[in-house]
C-alpha cells in the first residue's frame, strides 16, 4: 500500500513540476511565432492534451484487449478509468482547441478543423461508452461490452480521421508533416516538456482515480459481507 | 464447411421469421419512403441537386436503424439467444448469419428506395448504388454487433442510436463524397477498407458480446 502511494505522490509532483515548468517555458521563453504572434502559444497546451487523449484513449483499448485476453476483471476498471480521463482531455481539447479557433480564424467552430472535428466525434463517441455502461448490470457481461465497445474506439480514431480528410479543405496551420515537425528547436523542446507534463499528469489522475474506485468496490464488498 | 451450413441455417431462420411475421420489413419500407416525402418538404425549392443526396444517405441510415433495432428483438423475448449461444457452433456464426439478414433487409428497402429518390428527386447513376452496396456491408457488419450490445442493455432501443451514429459518420462520408465528387475511387475505396476493418473487427468480438 505504501509503495503505491509513494507512486502516487511521485507521480503527481513529477506532474506539477512538468506542469509548472512547461507553462513558464511556453509563455516566457519559446519564441514569438512570426504569423499568429502570443496567440500561438496555446498550441503547447492544445496539441499535448490532444495527444494525451489519444493516449488515454489507446491505453483503454489495450487495457480491453487484455480483459477480453485474460478474462482478469481488474482490467475492466483500468480500462474505464482511462477512457474516463480520454474524455475529459477530449473536452478540454475541443475548448481549447476553440478558443484558438476563435483567436485565429474569429470563430468559435469551424468543420475544416480536421483535428477538432476528429474530437467532436469522438466526444460523441466515447460519451456513447457511457451510456452503455450505465444501461448494462454491473458484472462480466459489462466488463465485455465496455471492452469491445473500447477497441471499436481505436479503430474508428484512423477511420475517422481518413473520412474528415477525405471530406475536407484545408486552412489548417499544419506543424506536423511526413518531413518531421515544422518547428524551431527551442519550440519543440518546449512541446516536449509540456507533452510530458500533460502525460504525467495522466498518469496521475489515473493512478489516484483507480485507487479511488478501487477502494470504492472493495467498500461495497465490506458492506454486503457486513450485510 | 459447418461453418457455413451453420449460418446459412440461422440466416434461414432469420428470413422465414419475418417472411411469416412481416414485422419490420413493412415498416423499413414505409419509413424510408415517408421520410423521402418529408425530405422533399423539407428542402427550399432552390435547394441544389448535392442537398437531395444527403438527405437520401440520411434516410438510408435511419432506415437500417430502424431494422437494426428489432433485429435482436426475437432472440431477446423468447429467450433464443441462450439457445443459441448453447448450441455447438462458432458464436461468430451468429453474428454473419444475423449480418446477411439485415443486409437483405436493407438491399429490399432500397431497392424501392432508389426508384422512389429517382422518381421524387434525381436520376440515380452507378456511383451511387456501388457506394450504397459497399455502405450496406459496413452498416450491416457494425449495426449487427451494436444491436447485439443494445439488446443486452435495460435502455436498449434508446441506446442503439447512440451507439451507432458516431461510427457511421465514415460511411456517410464515403457515400456522400463517391455520390457528389467527379472521381469516386476513392471514396468506394474508402468504404472497402470501413467494411473489412469494422468487418473482421465485428466478426472477432461478437463472442464477447454475447457470453458472460
Amino acid at each position: 500500500m505504501s509503495l503505491s502511494n509513494n507512486r502516487a505522490v511521485l507521480l503527481a509532483a513529477a506532474a506539477s513540476m512538468l506542469l509548472v515548468a512547461g507553462l513558464a517555458l511556453a509563455l516566457f521563453w519559446a519564441p514569438e511565432d512570426a504569423d499568429q504572434g502570443f496567440s500561438q502559444r496555446i498550441f503547447y497546451i492544445h496539441v499535448p492534451i490532444a495527444l494525451t487523449a489519444y493516449a488515454c484513449f489507446g491505453w483503454g483499448a489495450w487495457k480491453a484487449l487484455r480483459l477480453l485476453w485474460t478474462r482478469e476483471s481488474r482490467y475492466d476498471l483500468e480500462s474505464y478509468t482511462a477512457v474516463h480521463m480520454g474524455l475529459i482531455f477530449g473536452i478540454l481539447t475541443l475548448v481549447t482547441g476553440s478558443i484558438w479557433a476563435k483567436i485565429s480564424w474569429g470563430v468559435w467552430w469551424t468543420w475544416s478543423e480536421r483535428q477538432l472535428t476528429l474530437f467532436l466525434v469522438l466526444f460523441l463517441f466515447y460519451c456513447a461508452y457511457f451510456m452503455l455502461r450505465f444501461s448494462v448490470e454491473p458484472g462480466p457481461r459489462r466488463a465485455n461490452l465496455s471492452a469491445v465497445y473500447a477497441l471499436f474506439g481505436v479503430a474508428l480514431i484512423p477511420v475517422s480521421f481518413l473520412a474528415i480528410r477525405l471530406a475536407e479543405n484545408f486552412i489548417h496551420p499544419v506543424v506536423f508533416t511526413r518531413d518531421g515537425p515544422q518547428m524551431s528547436g527551442s519550440m519543440f523542446v518546449v512541446f516536449c516538456v509540456c507533452l510530458a507534463a500533460m502525460l504525467a499528469l495522466f498518469a496521475s489522475l489515473y493512478t489516484n482515480e483507480l485507487t479511488g474506485k478501487r477502494l470504492d468496490a472493495r467498500l461495497r464488498e465490506l458492506r454486503e459481507a457486513l450485510e | 464447411m459447418t461453418y457455413f451450413a451453420d449460418v446459412a441455417a440461422l440466416a434461414r431462420k432469420d428470413i422465414l421469421l419475418e417472411l411469416r411475421s412481416r414485422d419490420t420489413l413493412p415498416a423499413m419500407l414505409l419509413f424510408v419512403v415517408s421520410a423521402l416525402v418529408v425530405f422533399h418538404f423539407s428542402l427550399p425549392s432552390e435547394a441544389s441537386a448535392t442537398a437531395s443526396t444527403g438527405l437520401l444517405w440520411i434516410a438510408l441510415l435511419f432506415t437500417a436503424l430502424l431494422g437494426l433495432g428489432r433485429a435482436f428483438t426475437a432472440e431477446r423475448e423468447q429467450r433464443v439467444l441462450d439457445g443459441l449461444v448453447l448450441a455447438p457452433c462458432d458464436r461468430s456464426a451468429i453474428w454473419l448469419a444475423k449480418c446477411l439478414g439485415v443486409l437483405v433487409f436493407l438491399g429490399v428497402a432500397e431497392a424501392v428506395a432508389l426508384p422512389a429518390y429517382g422518381l421524387f428527386f434525381e436520376p440515380v447513376g452507378w456511383e451511387l448504388v456501388a457506394a450504397i452496396l459497399l455502405a450496406n456491408l459496413g452498416l450491416a457488419a457494425v449495426g449487427t454487433l451494436l444491436a447485439a450490445m443494445a439488446a443486452a442493455s435495460r435502455a436498449r432501443e434508446l441506446l442503439l442510436p447512440l451507439l451507432f451514429l458516431p461510427l457511421v459518420i465514415p460511411v456517410v462520408v464515403g457515400g456522400v463524397g463517391a455520390t457528389v465528387v467527379d472521381d469516386p475511387g476513392r471514396y468506394l475505396g474508402f468504404l472497402a477498407l470501413y467494411d473489412l476493418i469494422f468487418a473482421i473487427l465485428s466478426w472477432a468480438s461478437f463472442e464477447y458480446v454475447v457470453v458472460e
